[in-house]
């Protein structure tokens, strides 16, 4: 908060640029154990709490087109982030776009240009002959935290200043 | 294939008498898909309950396909069968699809040396104008295509009955108390394969038609669609429209969602839950595009795919 309220002390309506650059995600793939795990796909986007433009944070999918059908064709199934913000994108995207991942927790920064204001990040995993899982966690920039979990595709979904 | 409008069709009559007591679809495999070489597959029919195959298919003929840029586009592994039509759609462009089938059909009576004669399809000496359906309905029931002819003329039973329906071409000049209602229906759903587009959307402006505000593949439970009507062109005010989610024959409650559009057309909805969800529409009035006939009876019908939030 203070970088705001400083900014309004000191008389000018300039909104600090990097009020978010400090603050990650961090995404938790949870172990399971079947005898034909496939590594999930997984998206990460913020919104505006209020409703408003989605901007995608990461994207991991299956990059390397390894068969007859190339892995974009499944982006569909991470349902919510492709009618919010994938459908609208060129894929793969620079920073964007990453290979699945197994198990593990992996740590991705939020935008560094995002204004301050409350917001919603969304992830959202789906995994082949799986479940489908959107976990939400609202945030108030610049101060970014929150936390929440999945119960079956997702671990914890934790948003932190660094 | 292709055309637009398949000029006689008995069963453009049975459906524009009665659209919202069976329900025509074109239901698709998936209406949002990733990636650029995608193939979805499609039922037509009309059926009591909502998306079951349970009363007679959608003339495969009759099914036209958009394609985001405007063309026209075609389906394959066509089949008509007894209860539906099924049909492949390879999307070879981004953008949103429109697969849609319009019949247009004109019924009624006129006279002839003081004998009244019905207008419409030859149904085999059934009375047109679709009120005794019931009788169709039973296994291989009167309903399978014919291809046209005076399918009267061969009475099986003998005995006295009706004269054959005439079909409208055929209505003699010397014809007097004409008296003809036009029908139109169109049964619609939409796809989009990567991002949406709005190419499909533009009104023609006849008849009674769908001028989207929320993409009908950006339709969410939870969240509250707008769709506008046009009827030529024009809002479509104080329109019912009855939206029924898929699935009513696992439901004591078919569900259906009685609504009106307001003054400038537009319908809010508000999808309960995730799934296939039919849209039905009927409008009548005195503006025929055919000029023999009196009135206008159109129905309008849509499939939408409501996702999860």
């Amino acid at each position: 908060m203070s970088p705001t309220r400083l900014a309004l002390v000191a008389g000018t309506i300039i909104v600090p640029a990097s009020v978010a650059s400090a603050a990650s995600i961090t995404v938790t793939v949870p172990r399971i154990d079947l005898a034909e795990y496939k590594k999930p796909y997984v998206a990460g986007w913020i919104e505006p709490a209020g409703g408003g433009q989605a901007r995608s944070l990461f994207v991991w999918y299956q990059l390397r087109n390894g068969g007859k059908e190339p892995g974009t064709k499944w982006l569909s199934e991470l349902r919510s982030w492709w009618r919010k913000s994938g459908r609208m994108m060129q894929l793969p995207a620079d920073g964007v776009s990453g290979a699945t991942r197994g198990p593990g927790s992996y740590s991705v920064a939020l935008p560094a240009n995002l204004p301050a204001g409350n917001y919603v990040v969304h992830v959202e995993a789906a995994r082949e002959h799986g479940t489908r899982e959107l976990v939400s966690v609202p945030v108030t920039l610049p101060a970014a935290n929150g936390r929440a979990s999945g119960k079956a595709e997702l671990g914890a979904v934790v948003v932190a200043a660094k | 294939m292709m055309r637009r409008i398949v000029a006689t069709s008995l069963f453009a009559l049975l459906a524009s008498s009665a659209a919202l007591a069976d329900h025509p679809f074109i239901l698709p495999s998936n209406t949002s898909l990733a990636g650029d070489d995608n193939v979805v597959t499609f039922d037509a029919a009309a059926s009591d309950h909502v998306f079951f195959f349970d009363h007679r298919p959608v003339q495969l003929a009759s099914i036209t396909v958009t394609k985001p840029d405007g063309s026209t586009g075609e389906t394959y592994n066509g089949m008509q069968g007894r209860f539906r039509s099924v049909f492949d759609l390879k999307l070879d462009q981004q953008g949103t699809w429109k697969v849609a089938s319009q019949q247009s059909t004109i019924t009624g009576t006129f006279k002839q040396n003081g004998e009244e004669r019905r207008v419409g399809p030859a149904r085999g000496g059934r009375p047109a104008g679709g009120g005794e359906r019931g009788a169709a309905d039973g296994p291989g029931g009167g309903e399978q295509p014919r291809t046209g002819g005076d399918a009267a003329v061969a009475n099986p039973e003998g005995g006295p009955r009706r004269q054959p329906p005439v079909a409208f071409e055929n209505v003699p000049a010397d014809a007097t108390d004409i008296h003809l209602t036009e029908r139109v229906s169109k049964i619609e759903t939409f796809v989009t394969q990567g991002a949406p587009t709005a190419t499909v959307f533009k009104p023609t402006g006849k008849g009674l038609e769908l001028d989207p505000i929320t993409h009908p593949n950006a339709v969410v439970a939870g969240e509250t669609a707008r769709f506008r009507f046009l009827i030529d062109g024009k809002p479509a005010a104080g329109l019912k429209i009855s939206v029924i989610p898929g699935g009513d024959r696992y439901r004591d409650d078919v569900g259906e969602m009685a609504l009106t559009t307001g003054a400038d057309g537009v319908v809010a909805i508000r999808w309960p839950a995730a799934g296939m969800y039919w849209l039905g529409a009927e409008a009548e009035d005195s503006k025929p595009s055919e000029k023999r006939a009196e009135n206008r009876q159109m129905s309008y019908a849509a499939t939408f795919e409501v996702m999860t939030p």
